[in-house]
């Protein structure tokens, strides 16, 4: 009689109506309950550096990315006037020198931090995270020092 | 005797403002199941009044189990936030015409936070993150004898951030205080920038500190959904760029 009144006349279908006094819902535990294991707050300042680098960094790729542009696509023939002899005569001079390795590290570490930030604000699960985030450092770590060492090195004479 | 009372029942029916509403409400309750469901209430009410009017005929007429928190019913207290029509609002400031009544209205509980039952929400994550910044007047040296004066510039200066009244609004619209709850918040840093900007308080630094935190403003990726969800029409992003600029001018 009592079991009656508690299911179905006061409350309505509720879909799969399994549970009642005597067999409960499983008890949820609250998510961002604070306990002994929730990290403690850690007042470095590196969320602050990466903030800031973000700003600086997208100011100066703007200049260096729309200049890298302008000369590569539009300039002097546009295009197809990029070969071996385009890149080799350009990396003769130390300032497109300098101009390609700040372009690569900035847009790169930019690149990566807001990756960073989407991982940290959509991967919910902490092994989600954990590898996305590996992937995503090994891959930058890689394209930077692969880049790094191709203009340091790189041999018009090569054949 | 009966003829006039006829009339006026009449009249009244004739001009009777009353419409019919759907309200599509987002129900729980644990000790039933673990999944919520969507339920709908066919109302006759008056557009002119508020959703909380529409909730209050449900519990009261309909459904008594209908489970939501309303204290003041003006908007002053924020203990009824909640989201109508997918956007957070105070149900006691929302009215009916303005949202659409064609349409069914659906209401459920602000996002992030657990639901306990129906539209009442575990509030103890979001109270945390107010606890956290020290929401209080913080001072050095020997208690005035009268008040603590400021001048009614320094006043200005945070007037914008003493009309929270911690509905949560914000907050739970935060996307970034969707993924993991472990962000301040919005309304945790309106109510620090309330007291870093008061010139007579002396604890900015330390709150300052604590909002520099991994958790802290750096979080904020600038959506400006607090802003349009607060119900007190704080410029509640302005107020976090304001935090950050502060924590970068006084370092360098
Ligand atoms: S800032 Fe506005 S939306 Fe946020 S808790 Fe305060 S009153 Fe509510
Ligand atoms: S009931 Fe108090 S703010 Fe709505």
């Amino acid at each position: 009689m009592s079991a009656d009144t508690t299911s179905s006349a006061a409350i309505g279908p509720v879909e799969g109506a399994v549970y009642d006094v005597d067999n409960p819902a499983p008890y949820i535990e609250a998510p961002r309950k604070r306990t002994g294991k929730t990290p403690k707050a850690t007042r470095g300042n590196f969320e602050m550096a990466a903030w800031l680098f973000m700003r600086l960094s997208g100011v100066v790729l703007v200049v260096l990315v729309l200049g890298h542009l302008l000369i590569q696509l539009f300039l002097d023939g546009g295009v197809s006037k990029i070969g071996f002899a385009f890149v080799a005569g350009r990396w003769a001079s130390p300032f497109w020198q300098v101009w390609d390795l700040l372009m690569l590290w900035l847009a790169m570490l930019h690149g990566a931090n807001g990756l960073r930030t989407v991982i940290n604000d959509y991967a919910e699960r902490a092994n989600t995270r954990l590898w996305l985030k590996g992937l995503l450092y090994t891959a930058t770590v890689f394209t930077i020092l692969l880049g790094t060492l191709v203009i340091f090195t790189f041999d018009p004479n090569i054949r | 005797m009966a003829t006039p009372v006829l009339d006026k029942v009449e009249a009244e029916s004739a001009a009777s403002p009353y419409i019919t509403v759907t309200m599509r409400i987002r129900r729980f309750n644990p000790e039933i199941s673990d999944a919520s469901v969507w339920e709908d209430f066919q109302i006759e009410i008056d557009p002119k009044e508020r959703v909380l009017d529409a909730l209050h005929k449900i519990k009261w007429d309909v459904d008594g189990t209908l489970t939501f928190r309303r204290s003041c019913a003006h908007g002053i207290c924020g203990s009824d936030a909640m989201r109508i029509n997918g956007k957070n609002r105070l149900a006691c400031k929302t009215l009916i015409k303005d949202i659409n009544p064609e349409k069914p209205i659906t209401v459920e509980a602000i996002k992030g936070l657990t639901v306990l039952k129906d539209l009442v929400v575990d509030m103890e994550p979001f109270f945390q993150a107010y606890r956290d910044v020290m929401p209080f007047l913080v001072t050095k040296g020997n208690e005035p004898t009268r008040e603590r004066l400021q001048t009614a510039e320094d006043r200005e200066r945070f007037d914008d951030t003493t009309k929270c009244i911690l509905c949560a609004a914000c907050t739970s619209s935060c996307p970034v205080f969707w993924n993991d709850g472990q962000y301040f918040g919005p309304a945790a840093i309106v109510n620090a920038h309330r007291f870093i900007f008061d010139s007579r308080d002396e604890a900015g630094e330390q709150r300052l500190e604590i909002l520099n935190d991994k958790d802290g403003v750096w979080r904020c990726r600038t959506t400006f959904n607090c802003t349009d969800a607060c119900p007190r029409g704080i410029e509640v992003t302005k107020a976090i760029q304001e935090v950050k600029r502060a924590l970068i001018t006084r370092r360098f």
